[in-house]
């Protein structure tokens, strides 16, 4: 029986409404416990912060793109990539980091839990190949749906029950987690080379809307009651003027309740919102709708977003928005890769330099900040930076520096070559607040958890949760006035504790961990024409046989599944 | 009662057909009979029953006779080989599964190894154009599906793909294109009148090593100028009919093979190939694919990918970090500049690929053969080391030319004591654990293979 | 100006990788510091000492450290790689990267040089008396930021892969060049003296390249636009003007296209 004990750090913790208060943290066996014998391995946090195991609710970190991207960008390796721990396996890449890399990074900075923002279910075994080597951190993957031929046939005859047999049969067979819309209908339409820029636009052949995919599969979702809720990448993403048609797709959720078992209260997840919210009509006249968007936000508590935060470094690009890539592309005529996934969707990948020196690079950064700063409840705002689209994941630490310190935004605002415009073009310069590290901690820990319908396992410290603590470099009493210092205390924790086993003492990996990966597996009535449609589609028009689909269970070799009884 | 395995995969193409039917006998030790291969993939399943399938390695002898050993001194000879080189090369993976592909990269890091995949002498090219240009593709059900205009650039589906053309390319009726090959225009690009040519509606017999001059000509008529009278030894005209059909292509599909990677330029005339696709992204929709040659060719390109960063040509010698630059780190160039004191060669046949100068530096040091049959390497081989074969007796996951990852079956159970792959790499990488006295990693928390298998006396 | 003396003392069983040998390194220590560096072979950790002798003594700053390499260095990489001043000298022929990354500072291999020379140059000067191998200031594989300043001299000839992705500064090859000049190229200027067999500019966007021969085989995307006098390099020519690669994207300057320039000497 292992048998750990955190002892006397300030402990911040919102799930249980703890900021601060010094206190010791019991592990036994993996978990959280009240209480642990005298012979408990003691860790002293005396003057530091501990807070529960970092989730992050969108990252690309595994799968066909990201990969893809790794292989297109030998040069993000060269000169780039740290020298291996003595005893550990090698890490490669700067924006898109190998697995092990992946793994160890994230675990350096105390996080227990990634969502695979986009797995293109034809190539889930890739997916799962991915999560199964990279080290420590659990993880989870969201097949794309909103492209799918099955769901636009179906919610074109507004058949929820069908497309809930459906999604509930890729869920498995897939090993994913809930239901990921990106660019619903526009990446469809890029089969042919076209898009759908608003949620009206009709998706080329099949005689549906971008707003009937979203609406349909929030009803689909609610009708399963899964964990999580649907989780958007809205149309029209990364275009100037794009925060009407945001706040439309936002609308759609506007009166839905969220039916599940998991204490999740949102019904639509909307991601990598600083994307979203723009406005102007072109890049000369580009600004910052995030106001407008985060009032939207704040008013509507059926809605979570995440931030997407520009980091202002050269970084890869890709998404499941294979038209938007492809744009990107016309615009900065780096390589691009693409990949058209029959009969589901698509994804490109773009190299993308957020210079400094570029106006519209600066005020992308500020949308970003601003949106996490007007958040009324940083309970229901996540930090993401939609890794690697807007910048690495191991720049959580810098967005969580920008958040907490005023200082640090001005002194970046300052180093930015349009400082003026970006200053004319957003209200970043006259944002006072400050984020404390309780926000930071909802922002970070216990919302996602939460929204991911895994508060129960992950986001807090509370007995019975899984045993991910993480302590920080920091004296709550007496916080940094250098804001470097948060950064720095952020992006090496001294110690974290994953699911019980020590895996990070002073920033440095110490432990493999003990890895797993969560998918949800939901019970439906027998559905004997979603059955039959699946086998005709996969005679017809599929290159690959239907038993060769599904993943196999060697491959995710550690399971956490999540039962959901969807008859129920 | 004889058993019917259906859509069993095709250890043999880079189309990996998974419709295979195996009809296998009552004690599943033999193949009775293949159903839809082709000829070529048929083969391999009966081959798996031979008779004289070799079932234990065999060691070189001072008087030049192979000797059969046990796999535990064969792994203690390749780990000790691996450890005591100053520069091993681990090269191969035509035949293997990415479970194998994934544990030789954990030996070929803990003994600084370079790892390299057969692409480095067939489609190395196509990555170097990757690198540089990108990669607008997609999978094979998309062309199947929709592809109305079908481009054969230097590759001879009908030959090396024999299946390709019925599943995906000319044939097929898909959702778009119900008319199968009446909705398609099939265009070949090769100097020879292959088979596939005389069964293109249009062939350009572009003048051998001048593909890049006739891309650039298709790009600049594109682009609205004029180009000379003839290129690369086609008329104006006819290349100006042919951009035209692109253009008004619904959607366009441009195959390429070694008629592309193996003419001067390599990697340039991929890569203007791409550009060419990209192009025609402003016009229609167009999609490019390299034709891989095996079934898992692309496995080696994305497993190290995700593990190192890098496709192929992967220098983990210094230790700390992977480095990559073909021209340099490919094991063509290491072998001809003689860079390389140990070698290790994995389900192909470096023997019979390889430059005879690159072959005779190699075999100045310990050259080992890693592969179910008898072939030119293993042949001049110090060892041998006989494994299953992936996709008759041993299931894994394969990726097809077009990226698709592909969960192969097994049909039979493989000679008793061979090891597949997988743990082959596994024990030799204990091996060298026990030997450096470090404890092994296991990423993923699997477990060591079991002490009676991974203990050398 | 201080200057340290190496000989060859030992051939490498397989190729050294040396990033020590620059001035940059060198600078501020002594001959025994400096058979102390490490250098790679494969895997095996050695010390330049093992190979060399070394004497002499350097300067405080790079900038005041010349290294003279008194022998055959075929089998011996990244002399002068990412050096930022002071100079390299190598008195007979050196392997691949020679130059590679370098910011300043200047190079003379007395020899012929393998492959990679001048590879990301930023800035400096490389002279090689004898023949270079393949892409001679080309970019890492994968950037597009290739040779951005500085200058390339091959006394000799040159294989393909020219000023690939080339930005800045200029190559010259006094000789024949094989194939693929300033492919991809947005910048910069190629100068060969000898003959090219093809492709020449392929998907260039902008830059200039020079040819003073003959090219066996021009691109489609080449257009002829009249006859040029240029002074180059000292010398005062008529040549004929192509502009290209016309099949290739090209940026707009006051609404007008600006294209890559390829000057043939009129014969
Ligand atoms: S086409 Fe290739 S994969 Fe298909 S059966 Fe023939 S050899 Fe096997
Ligand atoms: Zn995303």
């Amino acid at each position: 029986m292992a048998e750990l004990l955190i002892k006397n750090g300030f402990v911040v913790d919102p799930s249980q409404k703890m900021n601060g208060d010094v206190a010791d943290i019991a592990i036994r066996d993996g978990t959280i416990v009240e209480k642990v014998g005298s012979d408990a391995k003691v860790i002293d946090a005396k003057g530091k912060v501990v807070m529960p195991g970092g989730v992050d609710i969108h990252a690309h970190v595994a799968g066909p793109k990201v990969n893809a991207g790794r292989l297109m960008r030998p040069e993000d390796k060269l000169f780039k990539s740290p020298n291996a721990q003595e005893h550990y396996r090698v890490e490669m890449g700067f924006s898109i980091p190998s697995t092990f890399k992946t793994g160890y990074d994230y675990a350096r900075m105390g996080y227990a839990f990634v969502m695979e923002a986009a797995m293109p279910p034809l190539h889930s075994p890739h997916v799962h190949e991915e999560i199964h080597d990279t080290p420590i951190i659990d993880e989870a993957a969201l097949p794309v749906f909103a492209n799918n031929w099955f769901v636009m046939e179906y919610l074109k005859k507004e058949e929820i029950e069908n497309t809930a047999a459906y999604v509930a049969w890729l869920l498995s067979a897939t090993k994913g987690y809930g239901i990921k819309l990106v660019n619903p209908g526009g990446t469809a339409a890029w089969a042919w080379g076209l898009n759908c820029l608003s949620i009206d636009d009709p998706v080329p052949f099949y005689d549906i809307t971008p707003a009937e995919i979203i609406a349909g599969l929030i009803k689909t979702n609610e009708y399963l009651g899964l964990p999580h809720s649907i989780h958007i990448h809205q149309n029209s993403l990364g275009v100037p003027g794009n925060y009407k048609v945001t706040l439309d797709s936002l609308k759609i959720a506007e009166g839905v309740k969220a039916n599940n078992k998991f204490d999740r209260e949102q019904v639509m997840h909307s991601t990598h919102i600083q994307f979203h919210s723009y406005g102007g009509d072109s890049w000369a006249n580009f600004e910052s709708k995030a106001k407008e968007v985060m009032d939207y936000v704040n008013t509507h508590r059926n809605i979570t977003v995440d931030l997407g935060c520009v980091t202002l470094d050269e970084t890869t690009t890709m998404t499941a928005d294979g038209p938007f890539e492809h744009h990107l592309n016309s615009l900065n005529h780096l390589k691009w890769a693409n990949t058209d996934v029959e009969l589901e969707t698509a994804a490109g990948v773009v190299p993308y330099v957020y210079d400094k020196d570029i106006k519209v690079c600066g005020i992308q950064w500020a949308i970003g900040l601003e949106l996490g700063l007007y958040a009324k409840d940083p309970s229901r705002t996540f930090i993401t930076t939609d890794h690697p689209n807007a910048g690495p994941f191991t720049r959580y630490p810098r967005v969580i520096k920008w958040l907490m310190s005023q200082k640090a935004r001005e002194a970046t605002l300052d180093s930015l070559k349009y400082c003026s415009k970006v200053i004319d073009a957003t209200d970043l310069h006259g944002i006072d607040t400050e984020r404390t590290l309780y926000e930071i901690a909802q922002m970070t820990r216990t919302g996602p958890a939460k929204a991911l319908g895994l508060s129960h396992v992950y986001g807090g410290l509370g007995p019975g949760l899984d045993a991910n603590v993480a302590v920080y470099d920091l004296d709550l009493n007496n916080m940094p006035t250098d804001p470097e210092e948060i950064e720095k205390a952020f992006s090496r924790a001294l110690w974290f504790v994953k699911s019980g086993q020590v895996v990070v003492k002073d920033g440095e990996i110490t432990h493999h961990g003990n890895k797993r990966t969560v998918w949800v597996h939901a019970k439906v009535r027998e559905n004997h024409q979603v059955t039959r449609d699946i086998q005709d589609k996969f005679l017809k028009n599929y290159t690959l046989g239907i038993g060769n689909y599904p993943v196999w269970d060697h491959l995710a070799p550690n399971p956490y599944v999540i039962e959901v009884d969807g008859e129920a | 009662m004889p058993k019917l395995i259906t859509q069993v995969g095709c250890p043999y193409c880079g189309a990996s057909c998974d419709d295979l039917e195996v009809l296998v006998s009552d004690d599943g030790k033999k193949i009775l009979e293949t159903r839809n291969a082709c000829v070529i993939g048929s083969e391999i399943f009966h081959h798996a029953t031979n008779p004289n399938r070799l079932k234990k390695p065999r060691l070189r002898q001072p008087d030049g006779s192979f000797k059969e050993i046990e796999y535990e001194e064969a792994i203690d000879y390749t780990a000790k080989a691996l450890l005591n080189a100053k520069k091993p090369l681990i090269y191969g993976f035509g035949s293997t599964n990415c479970e194998g592909i994934s544990a030789v990269g954990r030996v070929a890091e803990k003994a600084g190894a370079v790892l390299d995949n057969c692409a480095s002498i067939c489609h190395g090219p196509s990555f170097l154009a990757i690198f540089d240009n990108g990669y607008p593709s997609c999978t094979l059900g998309e062309v199947k599906n929709r592809a109305d205009v079908i481009v054969f650039w230097g590759c001879n589906p009908m030959h090396a793909h024999p299946r390709h053309t019925s599943r995906y390319s000319i044939f097929p009726r898909g959702f778009f294109t119900s008319r199968g090959q009446m909705h398609r225009t099939v265009i070949c690009v090769d100097p020879r009148e292959t088979d596939t040519a005389k069964l293109a509606d249009m062939h350009l017999m572009v003048k051998q090593g001048h593909d890049y001059d006739l891309f650039n000509a298709f790009r600049t008529v594109l682009r609205g100028h004029k180009i000379p009278e003839e290129v690369a030894g086609i008329e104006r005209a006819k290349i100006l009919e042919v951009a035209e059909k692109m253009r008004n292509g619904r959607f366009v599909m441009i195959f390429f093979g070694m008629g592309c990677t193996h003419t001067d330029g390599r990697n340039h005339n991929v890569d203007i190939a791409i550009s060419l696709t990209r192009d025609l992204n402003d016009h229609t929709k167009a999609s490019i694919m390299a034709m891989r040659g095996h079934y898992n060719i692309a496995g080696p390109g994305q497993v190290w990918s995700w593990q190192f960063g890098f496709p192929y040509c992967v220098d983990l010698s210094k230790g700390t970090h992977a480095h990559m630059n073909p021209g340099e780190t490919s094991s063509i160039d290491l072998a001809m500049r003689d860079e390389i004191d140990c070698f290790v060669n994995v389900g192909t046949d470096a023997g019979a690929h390889f430059p005879i100068d690159a072959v005779k530096h190699l075999k100045k040091h310990p050259f080992i053969t890693v592969d179910p049959n008898i072939c030119m390497a293993s042949e001049i081989s110090d060892l041998h080391i006989p494994v299953r074969i992936v996709g008759v007796e041993e299931p894994g996951v394969v990726y097809r030319m077009d990226n698709v990852p592909i969960q192969f079956k097994k049909v039979i159970d493989g000679p008793e004591s061979v090891p597949s792959d997988e743990e082959l790499f596994d024990r030799i990488y204990v091996r060298i654990c026990e030997l450096t006295q470090t404890e092994p990693i296991w990423v993923h928390g699997k477990a060591p293979v079991p002490a009676s298998t991974s203990r050398v006396k | 100006m201080a200057t340290i003396r190496m000989k060859p003392v030992k051939t490498p069983d397989l190729f050294l990788e040396c990033f020590c040998i620059s001035p940059d390194v060198f600078a501020g220590k002594t001959p025994t510091e400096i058979s102390r560096l490490e250098v790679r072979e494969g895997k095996a950790r050695n010390e330049l000492g093992d190979f060399f002798d070394i004497a002499g003594s350097s300067g405080k700053t790079a900038e005041e450290t010349d290294i003279f390499i008194d022998g055959d260095c075929s089998r011996v990489k990244y002399i002068g790689s990412k050096m930022t001043a002071g100079s390299v000298t190598v008195n007979g022929n050196a392997d691949m990267y020679v130059g590679g990354w370098m910011k300043g500072g200047s190079i003379h291999v007395r020899g012929n040089v393998d492959s990679f020379c001048g590879l990301a140059m930023e800035g400096g000067e490389i002279q090689i008396d004898g023949n270079a191998q393949n892409y001679v200031g080309c970019a890492y594989r994968g950037d597009w930021r290739g040779m951005r300043g500085g200058t390339i001299r091959i006394n000799g000839s040159a294989g393909n892969d020219i000023g690939t992705f080339m930005l800045g500064g200029t190559i010259i090859i006094e000789k024949d060049a094989f194939i693929h000049i300033s492919t991809h190229a947005e910048g910069g200027t190629v100068v060969i003296k000898g003959d090219v067999q093809s492709r020449v500019g392929g998907q260039m966007v902008k830059g200039d390249i020079y040819v003073f021969g003959t090219i066996e085989h021009m691109l489609p995307g080449f257009k002829e636009i009249g006859t040029v006098d240029k002074n180059i390099l000292g010398q005062s020519m008529k040549f004929r003007h192509f502009i290209g690669d016309l099949g290739e994207r090209h940026p707009k300057k006051k609404g007008r296209e600006i294209y890559g320039n390829l000057y043939l000497r009129a014969s």
